[in-house]
């Protein structure tokens, strides 16, 4: 604890340290001599494969970045030039004809592409915004570029004047949204891009320094550092704009390797250089985000910048607020009095609050977890002096520490630092930790960290059913968490052929708008129709419908929709305003007489004309109706015929013109032609009511005013209508004189109305009187007029007399 | 523009607003100048979200009726078809994309889906060969409009039949979707009542999205305490009586549609002085109708007989306002007397405006019989008389002499069909002799063909034989007190008011489910078709209500099929009573009244005998 000060080494104005990360696990016979090795950044894995001793096969073995050995298998294809890892942690191995081979983590091969057919001299993999990208150099001395292999788009770049073979070093940067090649050539420097070939000169860089023998870029792309043959080191941004420092190194051999180390926000830029012998024990170095890892055989350490609020702490003789802080908790613990006086220190100059801040961080920075631990005690120490200190930075730093903690574990070998996993977000990291299968890990992060399901735990399942693939399993497993998509998991056991395991895992996706789609593609039509109409949605049950409708033989299909009666209903809609005439044939294959029936009747009334066609069909309506015992509409039907043939008779001896009216308008019309034989057959054929009739007849007479033929008429027999009709009917038509015949047949409980209807009103009121009505006598009242006084007052006194009754 | 919406207990308003906002971004995705291509159904609707004015700030600058044939010329980048997703609108857009290609090619092409988009659709496109000269395919949700401070409709007319004679669950889909974009909105709803099949598939089908989306938790404080969902079917015998509220008078006489009415415009004529009153107008009246205005939200839901009284009264509030200027005397004064100039008028000319709307339907109401003959009125009146003989069950059995003599004097189909319905739910069915003979009597008169209807109406259960000999008509009727004898038109102290006596069955039990609950009921509920169930959704911790004292509960009742304005008057006057403890938001497939319900399930409307 105290000699936390122990591994650093000033440099310029920083300082440097070097933790060591773990004692590597492997086992190798040679160490990492002779061996192609690539190491993915954010401390994932580290690989060593393939070892070009002349004779036997080279061996691929991949290993976790603690050394615990993944996979290994003998290398069966072409020489590998160069070996590289995706964003998304697989491998890829460039062979010298071009082709690109790709592996998962687990050494199972997935897909190939090429760079095109050309040998391939050197080979660079590296990460943009876009994805991974591949570099090569062919043996015609062309670059070809691609910046994202999972949408490969091959760039062939200029040609580069006087280049012949390949150049002396390269880099690939990204820059302004392009990507680059730097290259040099002997003596000269290019940049190279889609169009053009520019020769440049890095700023500064004094003449008589030679040529440049290799090159790196910094993990952001933003800085160059450049070495040349006579041990000259340059630094500068890698726009080549200016220049950072330029140092004599005094060695003129070529560095091994050249990477830079720096953290976000570090105070100066450094470079590590690596020389073949130099140390006793060859070591791999791993660029990354902050640091430098230095793999060996035997162990991985980490070198970098110590963050500034580490040093502001750890520094000796440190009075910075945190290390006051930490000082004080530590008096504090052997219960010395001390602790106060450390504490009013800081509370003196008010930063308390700055102190609990750099211990927090500071903790976040360290590797070791009792310093760590020392820490955090030191900021909730100093949080409880605080009264209104927000203790969110506190909790998550916490929170996030216990996680880093656990995928730094050597079985895990995840040697993330705290800046490297903000940078890569949780998301990623929970991938990672998937992509490694750490399946139960990856759940507890998620659960811990209280990440909402569908984020987190349900995406976790996902992935882990889709390898353990057998449906129980998985479902006792995945069990009830919300939101996992059962159909992604389908899918992918769609994927590997494992068809009916889809379907049992498709049972299981709560949303059927899901189901369906996979369902039609793996071909179980029946199926996907049942689970849309378990949806609700009719488009998707119409989407499902119309692909059974083409995949199907007419029978089948029928047979299909009897068996969903949603379905079936849905099609009949869809027919009756697209298909008439399938929609005669459901209703023929479900035997459904009533609607084929009302069918026959639909497509009757749309047709008018010829009349022959239209009682064939009603007749077809008929068979149907009786078929599906509904007399009373068979019969109705019959009768619509019998009028039909009755009209048309009539219109062609007579030219009434009466097909298509209904039959009180065929007897109306037969009546205004004066046809009145016809009529009454009519009236006796089809049984009209008597009311109705004479209605009809009433208000046909005294539209034609045949005056004498009503009075005729209405002698006929007792009228079943009664005789108001006729007195206002009369009225109607502005005979006040015929009305008035009427009057006296009126019923006495409606021969107040009638006595008004022809304004007569003393009628009226002796009705009413005699009645002893009093709203009557009141109706009367209110359509007297002045004049009528006498009238007036003999009502009124009846209206006493009745009230009083 | 829609201040009103927000007034309420719940901010409709930003459901609106969220309408809004998608449109916009839908616009914008087009950039350059437009043209939309309406779905003419659609017009209607989208007035309710958006007016001319907002289509106009982004770049709209002409608007055509979808139609076959060439579309119209206009010099604009973009043209935009906004249809409703129906195979026959696909191939007049198919039409349209052909005709016009050859013309100007470098127009570019949108559909936008509302309120879904549809595969079955897309694939007609394809068929066609167009899909691909579509630069955007997009939906619009439009499932839940926002209609007033306390309404929210569908619009979607056809939702009752669909549901009920053709099987077709199309609008249930809609419903279960735009109540989980209203849930979203206004957070989850914990409890779910419901009496219905409909109700019961559209919870099923909330339940289930709701599991769908699990995992992704709603942070939203609850706004509403209860959905309730209700079948139309249910209550089959309320939109069928005819409505005595203003409001539902004046859908029940000129019709109410998206929130317009449109009037005969003798009563407007500007009485301007020293012009001659010759140049009467001749364009309907058209006037919306909604909370925004002051003096129609007052009247709205009064019985039609109170509505006079209130107008009086209004008019001579607003005729002392106006006196007000002389007592002005001060700059002061007269300065504030100005300001408030503009509202004075403003409620002028809408007392102007009901006073004139109230006179109309006066004319067809007036129950002063004997003053003219075979008159409206008098029509409107007899009419009145039966519905209320059948709703009280007197003489349900026989047939009834009016409707034999309106169909003698053909009158409207409708109306017939109205009444003769209406016997038939209250009698639990026509003994089967009625039943024939009302049906040969409409076939006789109004033409065979409507056989189809009638056979329309017997599958929706509005028209049916009795099966068993018990009509369960009076129980329902007692239990529930459908019938309230002493109806207090004025100042009511029941929702009965709403139909002069009959309090519709609908509210009834939306009331009894708010107190003492439905478990009173059981008898009743089993007598009314389809299931009533009740279902629990989990809030998250921490989202539970802590109720105020005395504060009030919010249910959302959704009526699955369409509601009429004196329902909905019924609910509001619920909400308003001082001890009910509970504000009622509407939400519906439809605003309807008997006659266009009836319509809705007819065959070929257009072919009826007038």
């Amino acid at each position: 604890m105290a000699f936390i000060t122990a591994n650093w080494n000033p440099l310029g104005e920083a300082f440097y340290r070097k933790t060591e990360l773990y004692e590597m696990s492997w086992n190798l016979r040679d160490g990492l001599r002779d061996s192609l090795v690539a190491a993915a950044p954010y401390g994932a894995l580290l690989r060593e494969p393939h070892r070009r001793s002349p004779s036997s096969r080279p061996q691929l073995e991949i290993y976790s970045a603690s050394g615990v050995a993944i996979a290994s298998f003998p290398w069966k294809s072409g020489p590998v030039v160069q070996l590289g890892w995706t964003v998304s942690d697989e491998l890829l191995c460039v062979q010298e004809d071009g082709s690109v081979l790709i592996y998962d983590l687990f050494g199972s091969f997935k897909r190939h592409f090429s760079m095109g057919q050309s040998q391939v001299l050197e080979a660079k993999v590296f990460h943009s915004p876009y994805g991974t990208g591949v570099a090569i150099v062919t043996g015609s001395s062309r670059f070809t570029l691609a910046t994202n292999i999972d949408e490969l788009k091959l760039r062939r770049l200029p040609e580069v004047p006087g280049l012949q073979g390949k150049p002396s070093c390269w880099v690939v940067l990204t820059q302004d949204r392009q990507t680059k090649v730097l290259l040099s050539n002997g003596p000269e420097l290019f940049i190279l891009d889609n169009t053009s070939c520019t020769a440049v000169c890095p700023p500064g860089l004094s003449p008589q320094a030679g040529n440049i023998v290799h090159m790196s870029v910094s993990f952001s792309y933003k800085y160059l550092a450049l070495f040349t043959d006579t041990g000259h080191l340059w630094t500068g941004s890698s726009h080549l704009q200016e220049k950072l420092s330029e140092v004599d190194t005094k060695k003129t051999t070529t560095p091994k390797q050249m990477i830079w180390c720096r953290r976000p926000k570090s105070q100066q830029p450094s470079v590590v250089l690596m020389w073949d012998r130099l140390l006793l024990d060859p070591c791999v170095l791993v660029g990354e985000l902050d640091g430098v890892r230095i793999v060996s055989s035997t162990n991985q350490e980490l070198l970098q910048e110590v963050p500034l609020v580490c040093q502001d702490i750890f520094k000796i003789a440190s009075m910075a607020p945190g290390a006051l802080l930490l000082e004080a908790h530590r008096e504090y613990e052997k219960s010395s009095q001390k602790a106060d006086e450390y504490l009013r220190e800081i509370k003196e100059q008010s930063m308390l609050g700055e102190a609990v801040r750099q211990c927090v961080e500071a903790a976040g920075h360290e590797y070791d977890t009792n310093t760590q631990k020392s820490l955090l005690r030191a900021a909730s120490f100093g949080k409880c002096f605080l009264t209104d200190f927000s203790p969110d930075q506190f909790v998550t730093t916490c929170r996030e520490l216990r996680v880093l903690n656990a995928v730094r574990e050597s079985s895990v070998g995840l040697p993330l630092t705290h800046t490297q996993f903000k940078q890569m977000t949780l998301q990623v990291l929970i991938d990672r930790l998937v992509y490694r299968q750490f399946y139960p890990l990856a759940i507890e992060i998620c659960r811990y960290l209280k990440i909402p399901d569908y984020q987190g735990v349900s995406r976790v399942l996902k992935h882990w059913a889709s390898y353990e693939a057998i449906a129980r399993a998985v479902c006792v497993k995945v069990g009830d968490s919300p939101g996992v998509s059962y159909s992604h998991i389908a899918a992918k056991a769609y994927e590997c052929g494992r068809t009916e395991l889809a379907i049992k895992l498709l049972d299981f996706e709560a949303r059927s708008g899901e189901q369906v789609p996979l369902l039609l593609k793996m071909k179980r039509s029946q199926l996907a129709l049942s689970k849309a109409v378990e949806s609700g949605d009719t488009d998707l049950v119409y989407t499902v419908v119309s692909y059974l409708k083409n995949e199907m033989n007419r029978g089948d299909f029928f047979m299909t929709l009897r068996n969903q009666p949603v379905a079936l209903s849905l099609y009949r809609q869809f027919c009756k305003l697209q298909e008439q005439d399938t929609l005669k044939d459901l209703y023929n294959q479900d035997d459904d007489h009533q609607e084929l029936a009302n069918y026959y009747v639909m497509s009757g009334s749309e047709m008018i004309d010829p009349t022959h066609l239209r009682l064939s069909l009603l007749q077809s309506a008929v068979d149907e109706y009786n078929k599906a015992k509904n007399e009373f509409a068979a019969k109705a039907t019959e009768d619509e015929m019998r009028l039909l043939r009755f009209q048309r008779k009539l219109d062609d001896e007579k030219g009434a013109g009466l097909l298509g009216l209904s039959l009180q308008a065929t007897i109306e019309a037969l009546l205004a032609l004066g046809l009145h034989k016809q009529a009454e057959q009519l009236y006796r054929d089809f049984k009209v009511p008597d009311k109705r009739y004479w209605w009809l007849k009433l208000k046909s007479l005294a539209e034609k005013e045949e005056w004498e033929e009503l009075e005729k008429f209405s002698k006929s027999k007792k009228s079943p209508i009664g005789y108001l009709a006729f007195v206002e009917v009369c009225i109607k038509c502005n005979n006040k004189y015929e009305a008035k015949k009427y009057v006296s047949k009126v019923a006495p409980e409606q021969k107040v109305k009638a006595h008004l209807a022809v304004s007569d009103l003393e009628g009226a009121a002796d009705a009413a009187i005699e009645r002893r009505n009093e709203s009557e006598m009141a109706a009367v009242l209110s359509r007297c007029s002045a004049s009528d006084r006498l009238l007036i007052d003999r009502l009124n006194r009846a209206r006493t007399t009745a009230t009083k009754k | 523009m829609a201040a009103h919406l927000s007034y309420g207990r719940v901010n409709l308003n930003i459901l609106r607003e969220a309408a809004r906002k998608e449109l916009r971004e839908f616009l914008d995705k087009c950039s350059g100048s437009k043209a939309i291509v309406w779905d003419e159904y659609l017009t209607g609707p989208f007035g309710l979200i958006a007016q001319y004015s907002l289509l106009k700030e982004h770049e709209v600058e002409k608007m055509f009726t979808l139609k076959s044939g060439r579309l119209p010329s206009a010099d604009v980048k973009n043209i935009i078809f906004f249809v409703r997703p129906r195979l026959e609108l696909m191939d007049i857009i198919a039409e349209n994309v052909f005709s016009e290609d050859k013309l100007h090619s470098s127009r570019e092409f949108h559909i936008l889906f509302v309120p879904r988009r549809s595969m079955l659709c897309e694939q007609r496109l394809k068929e066609q060969g167009v899909l691909g000269s579509f630069i955007n395919i997009d939906e619009y949700i439009l499932d839940l409009i926002p209609y007033d401070g306390d309404l929210l409709s569908m619009e979607y007319e056809s939702a009752f039949r669909e549901c009920y004679l053709e099987n077709d669950q199309t609008s249930l889909y809609h419903t279960a979707k735009g109540l989980m974009t209203l849930q979203a909105l206004y957070g989850t709803i914990p409890q779910i009542y419901g009496k219905g099949e409909c109700a019961r598939h559209v919870a099923n089908m909330m339940l289930r999205m709701k599991r769908e989306f699990a995992g992704s938790q709603n942070q939203i404080l609850p706004v509403f305490d209860t959905l309730l969902l209700l079948d139309r079917n249910v209550d089959l015998l309320t939109p069928l009586a005819t409505q005595l509220t203003y409001e539902g008078l004046i859908d029940e006489i000129y019709g109410i549609n998206n929130g317009y009415v449109k009037l005969p415009p003798e009563k407007f004529a500007q009485k301007k002085q020293g012009e001659a009153s010759k140049d009467l107008p001749t364009e309907p009246k058209k006037l919306q109708l909604n909370s925004a205005e002051e003096l129609y939200a007052e009247i709205r839901d009064k019985n039609f007989n109170a509505v006079g009284a209130a107008l009086s009264k209004k008019a001579k509030i607003i005729s002392a306002a106006f006196e007000e200027r002389h007592n002005a005397k001060t700059v002061g004064e007269i300065k504030q007397f100005v300001s408030q100039l503009p509202h004075m008028q403003a409620a002028r000319s809408s007392l102007a405006n009901h006073t004139s709307i109230a006179e109309l339907i006066k004319d067809i109401t007036s129950t002063n019989l004997y003053l003219s003959l075979v008159s409206a009125s008098e029509a409107f009146f007899d009419n009145l008389t039966v519905e209320q003989e059948f709703m009280t069950g007197v003489d349900t059995d026989k047939v009834n002499t009016y409707i034999e003599d309106c169909i003698a004097q053909k009158d409207p189909l409708i109306k017939i069909l109205r009444l003769v319905c209406m016997q038939s739910v209250c009698n639990n069915g026509l003994k089967q002799k009625v039943f024939d003979y009302y049906k040969r009597e409409i076939l006789q008169t109004y033409g065979y063909e409507h056989i189809l209807t009638l056979n329309n109406l017997e599958k929706g259960g509005l028209l049916k034989p009795q099966t068993s000999s018990r009509n369960n008509y009076p129980t329902i009727r007692k239990t529930l007190k459908l019938w309230m004898e002493d109806a207090n038109e004025q100042n009511p102290n029941d929702i009965s008011y709403v139909y002069s006596g009959y309090a519709p069955l609908s509210i009834r039990l939306t009331q009894v489910l708010a107190r003492p609950g439905w478990r009173s009921i059981e008898e009743v509920l089993k007598m009314l078709p389809g299931p009533h169930f009740e279902e629990r959704q989990q809030l998250p911790a921490g989202l539970h209500k802590k109720r105020q004292q005395g504060e009030n509960r919010t249910t959302l009742v959704f009526f699955l099929g369409g509601v009429t304005y004196a329902e909905i008057a019924a609910l509001r006057f619920l909400s308003q009573m001082e001890d009910s403890g509970m504000e009622y938001i509407i939400a519906t497939t439809k605003l309807i009244n008997g006659t266009t319900w009836i319509k809705s399930l007819m065959d070929r409307p257009e072919c009826q005998t007038p």
